[in-house]
């Protein structure tokens, strides 16, 4: 009795559009960077649902590696953010245009 | 049974998620990513793999949620959002566009219906398992991801430097 691999990876679809929407319709750049988050973990919730369904722990370490590598994106990220309102005074995404030509 | 705690679980995973993107208030978002985190652990433990639940409510919702956190307290946010949207439009484009990105992945993972895995037996997603996978197959990418750190770690002190 247990419940299918696609409920899960039907719901980290939901969850990865979700992500998606919130990049796309908040202006404030650390909401933003959640919303990424969020699609991170949709994937991870994927990767492990099918990793069950295959029957090996690999897609499992793959997680492993991609929280890892979430971890160093999210520190560079704030410390980018950071930087970027020290010079500015403001957050708002729509006023960076620095490197638009 | 399982399939009630699934459904709870999961709706408490996509209500954080929507309360993330639709409040203004970006430390209640920060909150409501804190809950969906965790529902997600939960969503592990169910799936048969221990040791990424325990390492997501560590490192996710312990490490990453608090630098999250840090970081709108030093920045106080809250005034970006607030006032008129000159692109409101082709924001709210971002609608219809995440409507057809969610029809099309169930498109995609409605296409198999094999669903045969169920009995297969679970691979056991132990410390034990995931470290004999880590120091064997993938001892590579995982020393790797130490130099990664380190060069997460130099880049963050130095973008954070004050500018003598």
């Amino acid at each position: 009795m247990m419940v299918p691999e696609s409920y899960y990876v039907g719901l980290s679809a939901v969850l990865f559009t979700i992500g998606v929407i919130g990049v796309v319709i908040r202006r404030n750049p650390l909401v933003m960077f959640m919303s990424i988050e969020l699609m991170l973990n949709a994937a991870n919730l994927a990767l492990v649902a099918f990793g069950r369904r295959v029957g090996n722990p690999d897609g499992q370490a793959v997680v492993f590696f991609v929280m890892a590598v979430a971890a160093a994106e999210v520190a560079v990220g704030l410390a980018i953010i950071v930087t970027i309102f020290r010079l500015r005074r403001r957050l708002s995404v729509d006023d960076l245009s620095l490197m638009r030509w | 049974m399982a399939y009630a705690a699934f459904f709870v679980v999961a709706a408490m995973a996509v209500v954080s998620a929507l309360g993330l993107v639709l409040r203004r208030n970006a430390i209640h978002g920060a909150l409501f990513l804190i809950v969906n985190l965790g529902s997600i652990a939960v969503l592990y433990q169910t799936l048969g793999a221990e040791f990424l639940a325990w390492a997501q409510v560590i490192v996710y919702a312990g490490a990453i949620m608090v630098l999250f956190v840090f970081a709108i307290m030093v920045l106080i946010p809250g005034k970006e959002e607030t006032g008129p949207d000159p692109r409101r439009p082709w924001r709210l484009l971002a609608l219809p566009a995440g409507a057809l990105l969610f029809v099309q992945l169930i498109f995609v993972v409605g296409r198999d219906r094999g669903g045969g895995g169920a009995d297969v037996s679970p691979a056991g997603g132990g410390v034990e398992a995931i470290a004999g996978l880590l120091f064997t197959r993938y001892l590579f990418p995982f020393e790797l991801t130490s130099v990664l750190l380190l060069a997460a770690m130099v880049g963050v002190l130095l973008l954070a430097r004050r500018r003598v």
